[in-house]
């Protein structure tokens, strides 16, 4: 739930980046996190493995502006894409406000990007959200490596709704803040109708 | 609350943070509003594995600074305090505090306080959205 604080004139809202392990999740965060001016945004906290697989999540606050008045704070979040750490992930989506979902344009990882998809509807649902509701981008991630799935194939598959589906590169920034920009324009659409 | 404590912050379960009050400083109020409620989420989410409904305060002893949070409703009382206090005295005051709050929000909520005033948002133009953007 958007969460606006009349007293210091601020809007806060929560974005997830959501998706299967190793899928760029935080990579998309540490892409923001280099490229904004460092009065813009907070520190990026990792709470991550020693081996660096994200334990809990990956914080990270965002100041992009003025609207009407009021300062508009996207506070982004990622989940532990391994499955195993499904508890977590049911966790950091309390009071979500939008999802971004990164899928891994891998051949091989189509499963698991089906297999994540199904447990952020699940895990929605569970908190009392529905996907088909709250604002939401596909992400297909590492539209540069060889052997990948084409985006019409990947959106038949995952697509759910007519949400925008960005190709992007994490790890070169391709597509990052335009997969930020779209979801965040829903966020914001959303709060118009109140 | 007199605990002679640090900082106290309320922040929402959500992890959003509401108020704060005290030696802020330099401390990264959102990162620790954002972390204290992961923090209460997770230690939730060990009392239902147990059977708890939850853990109604946490506490963390440092060598030199510590933090107590208590859950009161859907809202965190986190202080943070240092050897000028002692963990018996915030969790007593904390307590206090915590009824008080509760009663207010109570109140609150029974008087339909919390029914949105005037929304600013709803002139919003498809403009100020992508102004945010350029």
């Amino acid at each position: 739930m958007t969460f606006i604080n009349y007293a210091s004139r601020e809007i806060n809202c929560k974005i997830v980046y959501y998706g299967p392990g190793l899928c760029g999740k935080t990579t998309n965060l540490q892409y923001i996190f280099d490229s904004t001016a460092p009065q813009a945004r907070g520190k990026l906290i990792s709470l991550a493995t020693e081996t660096d697989r994200t334990l809990f999540f990956d914080f990270m606050p965002l100041e992009l502006g003025t609207v009407r008045g009021f300062k508009t704070r996207f506070h982004l979040y990622t989940v532990p894409g391994q499955v195993f750490y499904d508890a977590s992930r049911k966790l950091i989506l309390k009071g979500v406000d939008g999802v971004v979902f990164v899928a891994d344009s891998q051949e091989e990882r189509m499963d698991a990007n089906i297999e994540s998809l199904y447990n952020l509807e699940e895990n929605l649902r569970s908190q009392g959200y529905d996907l088909l509701k709250i604002p939401y981008v596909l992400q297909l991630n590492k539209r540069d490596l060889g052997n990948i799935v084409t985006v019409d194939d990947l959106a038949a598959e995952l697509q759910r709704k007519g949400e925008p589906v960005i190709e992007a590169v994490a790890a070169t920034g391709a597509g990052v803040f335009d997969t930020l920009k779209a979801v965040a324009k829903q966020v914001l659409t959303e709060l118009r109708k109140g | 609350m007199d605990a002679s404590a640090k900082v106290v912050f309320l922040v929402d379960k959500d992890g959003q943070e509401i108020a704060s009050q005290g030696e802020v400083g330099n401390l990264d109020t959102t990162s620790l509003a954002s972390l204290a409620a992961g923090n209460v989420a997770a230690t939730g989410g060990m009392a239902a594995l147990i059977g708890e409904k939850e853990f109604p305060t946490l506490s963390h002893e440092g060598e030199k600074e510590s933090i107590h949070i208590s859950v009161v409703g859907r809202l965190l009382l986190v202080v943070v305090f240092d050897d000028r206090s002692s963990l018996g005295l915030v969790k007593l005051r904390s307590k206090q505090v915590s009824q008080q709050l509760a009663k207010m929000i109570e109140e609150i909520t029974s008087n339909g306080d919390l029914d949105d005033p005037d929304s600013p948002f709803a002139g919003i133009t498809d403009e100020d959205i992508d102004s945010l953007f350029t």
